[in-house]
């Protein structure tokens, strides 16, 4: 393997009839990695996965296992195994039967695969639960024996299609911790798909933010959230405030009226950018220190902090504070030069970070998830 | 449910209930008590013991219905999974097509099978034409279990399409996804779990084979009596209804066994498929 790289995509294009969903995409995962590919529905997460999986031939484009064009190869050809969103367990199969699927293809001794089914049950915390029926158990168990089952194949790079949709917060969460240590210990590829940014942010070595069929940055957790490329990326990973702004010069920049010290450069002097502040970053003080004065619009209790919508010049920006500041009261702001992050315009400069509209219905009407 | 409900409930369902008694359980009743009465309505075993006489019609039907049900499952399956499987305009337009026929009265298409298989029919007309045959088909048990399939092979494919649109298409995918190659789908996937549809099919198509009485008369020339056709012979010829009675009190015992067989046996298979 060249560099460490177990799958690389290159110029995978796929379109379904007149619609393109995956337009020119490369990319590359590297072993034993933990790669999410996140992103709204609709923007290709899904298909790149199935790509991957076998399932789906590109129309243009190759995909290489191991230094090998794997293009034309059938799913059962390959290795690698896929966690389906709704689990696709068997349901004429009981718990063992399920697990044991992959393994009698296989043609395994019976004593073999009687160790495996044992071993993985043990892994996914249901000891005990070989003769159940599929549909007594409940979605997290259900889940569990999923991965069970594609684990006892030993596969080299497992899939996992919005696994978690299915489950409440809070197994959710629970889970999250428990793939992730699974993936550690057996030392296996993940490529993990969601549109929850939180969950890919928590879970990831290397996550991919993609929209219309493309991909718009790959990178480290932390990268992804400090310095996104662009207007989509900072507003879909977190909460964004994004403006118009201006590079004056190397570390200046002026937006929303004032100048600003800022830690960015490499800009042509004058220069339109977009310039993305985190709600978190934003402190209130006295209006004589203040570099942005504005009205409060809206103030929500979140439990941690309180989300307060302030109107600067018109533009409706969303600020979380743990003080509490009244509806109608003109606050100070000030903005430290590292909380400012100046980003190239872009297709999507304009579209997003502004919070006139916001409002928690349509954040969470957002994220109930829809089939690809 | 409180009592007011429950009464409402049972008013509701009187309708049927009285509907069943009425046309469902006296006419049983009737049959039984026909069967063991002779026409002065004394009791009587003669119509029982007189069955014996007709053993070759009763095995002739089960032979016959056997065969066609077979027929119909091999021609039935592939194609409810190929429609199964079409695109939703070609899936509608298919099934359409095989229910087309169903629209067609019963005799209608018996009588077109008529004028198609005959010895100077359409099919030897066409295959004279080109220099083949002719080919004597009307008047052989051939021509009556195609009657059968022909007549009764949409509700074969019918419940196995409908299972099979509702199975997980997942499921199918995670089967290859786990190593398993076409065959072995279909083996050990997608056959078990459209079974129940496979035996609605067999029950459907099974049971008006076994007891059809029209199709072995137009299309076997008389020469291959199915019981259907002794019982319709007792009724309308020789008005012995007493007779007729008991051929069909045991031709429904005989499904009912076979029936049976049949449920034991699908199950038989399930929990085979499951064991540690």
């Amino acid at each position: 393997m060249k560099n460490n790289v177990i799958i690389d995509l290159k110029n995978i294009s796929v379109s379904f009839k007149d619609t393109k969903v995956l337009e020119n995409l490369s990319m590359y995962i590297r072993d034993k990695e933990f790669i999410t590919l996140l992103g709204p529905s609709g923007c290709g997460k899904t298909t790149t996965l199935r790509v991957i999986a076998g399932f789906l031939e590109p129309d243009s484009g190759e995909v290489i296992f191991e230094d090998k064009v794997i293009n034309g190869v059938p799913p059962h050809k390959r290795q690698v195994n896929t966690i389906f969103q709704r689990y696709a367990l068997f349901p004429h199969l009981n718990v063992y039967e399920n697990i044991a699927f992959g393994l009698r293809v296989k043609k395994m001794k019976e004593a073999e695969i009687k160790e495996i089914v044992t071993e993985m049950l043990e892994l996914v915390n249901l000891k005990g639960f070989e003769r159940r029926n599929i549909n007594a158990l409940s979605g997290g168990q259900q889940q569990r024996i999923a991965i069970a089952r594609a684990l006892a194949v030993k596969p080299r790079v497992l899939l996992l299609d919005e696994p978690l949709g299915a489950l409440d917060l809070k197994l959710r969460k629970d889970m999250q911790v428990e793939l992730k240590n699974i993936q550690q210990r057996l030392g296996i590829t993940f490529i993990y798909v969601t549109h929850d940014q939180e969950e890919a942010l928590s879970m990831s070595d290397t996550v991919v933010v993609m929209d219309g069929g493309e991909i718009q940055q790959i990178g480290r957790p932390e990268d992804v959230y400090n310095e996104p490329k662009n207007a989509f990326v900072a507003d879909f990973i977190g909460e964004s405030n994004i403006l118009d702004g201006k590079m004056l010069e190397d570390y200046k920049c002026s937006f929303s009226g004032a100048t600003f010290q800022c830690l960015d450069k490499g800009f042509a002097s004058g220069e339109q950018v977009d310039v993305v502040v985190r709600p978190e970053d934003v402190d209130i003080v006295s209006l004589d220190k203040a570099m942005l004065t504005g009205t409060v619009t809206s103030v929500t209790f979140k439990g941690v902090h309180f989300e307060i919508i302030v109107d600067i010049g018109g533009f409706k920006w969303m600020i979380q504070t743990t003080d509490y500041e009244p509806v109608g009261k003109e606050i100070g702001l000030f903005i430290e030069p590292d909380a400012i992050h100046i980003m190239k315009k872009s297709k999507y400069s304009g579209l997003y970070g502004d919070y006139s509209s916001f409002s928690d219905e349509l954040e969470h009407l957002s994220d109930i998830v829809e089939e690809e | 449910m409180n009592k007011k409900q429950a009464f409402k409930q049972k008013l509701c369902a009187s309708p049927h209930i009285v509907w069943s008694a009425i046309f469902v359980v006296v006419p049983l009743i009737m049959v039984l008590y026909y069967a063991i009465t002779d026409r002065t309505g004394a009791f009587t075993t003669d119509n029982i013991t007189r069955l014996s006489d007709y053993v070759t019609p009763f095995l002739r039907s089960l032979w016959f219905g056997i065969v066609a049900t077979i027929i119909c499952l091999i021609i039935a399956y592939p194609l409810a999974y190929i429609i199964a499987h079409s695109k939703a305009k070609v899936q509608s337009t298919m099934v359409i097509l095989v229910m087309i026929p169903m629209w067609m009265n019963f005799l209608l298409r018996t009588y077109a099978w008529m004028t198609l298989l005959e010895d100077s029919g359409v099919i030897n007309t066409i295959l004279g034409k080109i220099g083949i045959g002719p080919f004597h088909m009307i008047n052989t048990s051939g021509a009556v279990i195609l009657g059968m399939v022909y007549n009764f092979l949409p509700y074969m494919i019918l419940p196995i399409y409908t299972v099979m649109t509702k199975m997980d298409k997942n499921l199918v995918e995670a089967a290859h996804d786990l190593g398993a190659n076409k065959f072995r789908v279909i083996k050990d996937v997608v056959f078990p779990l459209t079974r129940s549809g496979v035996i609605s099919g067999i029950t459907m198509v099974f049971v008006p084979s076994v007891s059809t009485f029209y199709i072995s008369q137009k299309l076997g020339g008389g020469s291959f009596a199915l019981i259907g056709d002794i019982i319709e012979m007792q009724f309308q010829v020789s008005n012995n209804f007493n007779f007729g009675a008991a051929l069909s009190l045991v031709l429904m015992i005989l499904i009912l066994i076979c029936m049976a067989v049949m449920n034991r046996f699908g199950d038989a298979e399930k929990a085979g498929g499951v064991g540690v």
